[in-house]
């Protein structure tokens, strides 16, 4: 048995009567990394925020189990984490204190702080932990919200974009998170970077409707 | 009770210290208040007004200056497109309760500030019986955070949220004034406490029916 399974039955999202995407079925085990590629407008981020239970489809369903059990959507987040460029952090909190505050509200256990500077060192924004997020570049604060997912060390990482305004240190970065997550979790990624495509195991190209 | 642990907290305390640094609803709520207050004393004077219309327009400055900035607490989660972060992070039940009790503290902070101003500078308005007077206002507070906030988060997904709240939280908030109204004027009648067990059972029951209906339905409202 899987110890993590994750299950897209029949999904279909209407926006105001014009069909997003339709019928996409899929299944992802614990080791599988999956892309999701197609053109801008096809549907890539609708299907993300699907998968992570921020969007109800229209119609299908999205599963997920831990050892055979299915975990409750309300519990989903406690599994997942999610990084998209139209996520935001909290300006007005420093880096870390924003990563203190989700770990707090996400109820982890109190010796998380270093799991949160690790991570802050890990992308590189560790001398900047204390200066507001309202002065961080696009950059900076898209390798936050890469700590803040990756703090209760989820066993689903999904990220839209996940290269997008990063330099190439950030990138590199990024691309060492995806080459670990996908050993030990389930990694899916809506993406059109070819080089993040390479890490995957299946991609759905959502112009073609097309599982490869 | 669970949900309302930890993450319920924190939120509440995220909100609080986001307010002390942002003054996002603080500033309107205060502004309004000292606005509303200083247009009863001028357009009162030195004319005899009942006291039964001098708790009305309490009550009305209360309502009024609850609309201004009691929406806040979900409104600007949507404006800053924090949003999604906050629903990847806790139980929509931990948020609800969270900005539940965020709101109450707001409130009641400005209504027993309200009050005071209130029965300092209008000299006619005397409260006689000071232990009804109080229990309306912590009572009040309470049912008034608990429909202000889900109605918060029901507007906040709208566009016209400006305009939206005060015409949806109206209809639903009347019964709630008018017992908040009718409580005080007991409070300026002298009578004794237990003339106003009623009204405060009603505004007991009407903080336990929209807490209630709020924790059942969040889920739908928060998601999409």
């Amino acid at each position: 048995m899987n110890h993590l399974t994750l299950t897209a039955g029949s999904l279909k999202k209407e926006f105001n009567r014009r069909v997003i995407f339709d019928s996409i079925s899929f299944t992802l085990h614990e080791g599988e990394a999956f892309a999701i590629t197609g053109r801008n407008g096809s549907g890539k981020s609708t299907l993300v925020k699907i998968l992570c239970g921020l969007l109800s489809p229209t119609k299908g369903t999205v599963r997920v189990s831990v050892e055979g059990k299915e975990v409750n959507a309300e519990i989903l987040f406690r599994h997942l984490g999610f990084v998209a460029p139209y996520l935001n952090m909290y300006d007005e909190f420093s880096g870390i204190e924003n990563l203190m505050l989700f770990g707090k509200i996400r109820g982890l256990e109190n010796n998380f702080a270093g799991d949160a500077e690790e991570l802050l060192r890990q992308f590189n924004i560790f001398e900047r932990r204390h200066d507001e997020v309202r002065t961080y570049s696009s950059g900076m604060k898209q390798r936050l919200k890469f700590a803040a997912a990756l703090l209760h060390r989820p066993e689903i990482l999904v990220m839209d974009e996940p290269t997008s305004n990063l330099d190439e240190e950030g990138i590199a970065a990024v691309r060492s998170v995806i080459a670990e997550h996908r050993r030990r979790g389930i990694l899916i990624i809506a993406t059109n970077e070819k080089e993040d495509v390479k890490y995957a195991d299946a991609v759905l190209n959502l112009d073609e409707r097309k599982l490869r | 009770m669970k949900v309302f642990s930890a993450p319920a907290i924190h939120v509440f305390l995220k909100d609080s210290h986001s307010e002390i640094r942002t003054r996002y609803a603080l500033n309107a709520l205060l502004m309004f208040v000292v606005t509303a207050l200083a247009l009863v004393l001028f357009s009162v004077g030195n004319d005899v007004v009942g006291t039964d219309v001098l708790s009305g327009i309490l009550w009305v400055i209360i309502f009024f200056s609850g609309m201004s900035g009691l929406s806040r607490t979900f409104v600007s989660e949507e404006e800053r497109g924090t949003t999604a972060t906050l629903q990847l992070i806790a139980r929509p039940t931990s948020v609800l309760l969270g900005k539940l009790f965020f709101n109450f503290v707001l409130i009641l902070s400005l209504n027993v500030l309200v009050a005071v101003l209130y029965i300092v500078m209008i000299n006619r308005f005397v409260i006689l019986t000071p232990s009804i007077f109080w229990a309306t206002i912590f009572l009040g507070s309470c049912a008034l955070a608990s429909s202000s906030t889900i109605i918060a988060a029901i507007i906040a997904k709208a566009n016209t949220k400006g305009t939206l709240y005060p015409v949806l939280s109206f209809p639903i908030m009347l019964p709630l004034l008018l017992t908040v109204m009718n409580a005080t004027r007991l409070a300026t009648e002298g009578a004794a406490f237990s003339e106003a067990l009623g009204e405060f059972q009603i505004l007991v029951s009407y903080t336990v029916v929209v807490v209630t209906i709020s924790i059942l339905l969040f889920g739908f409202v928060w998601k999409d």
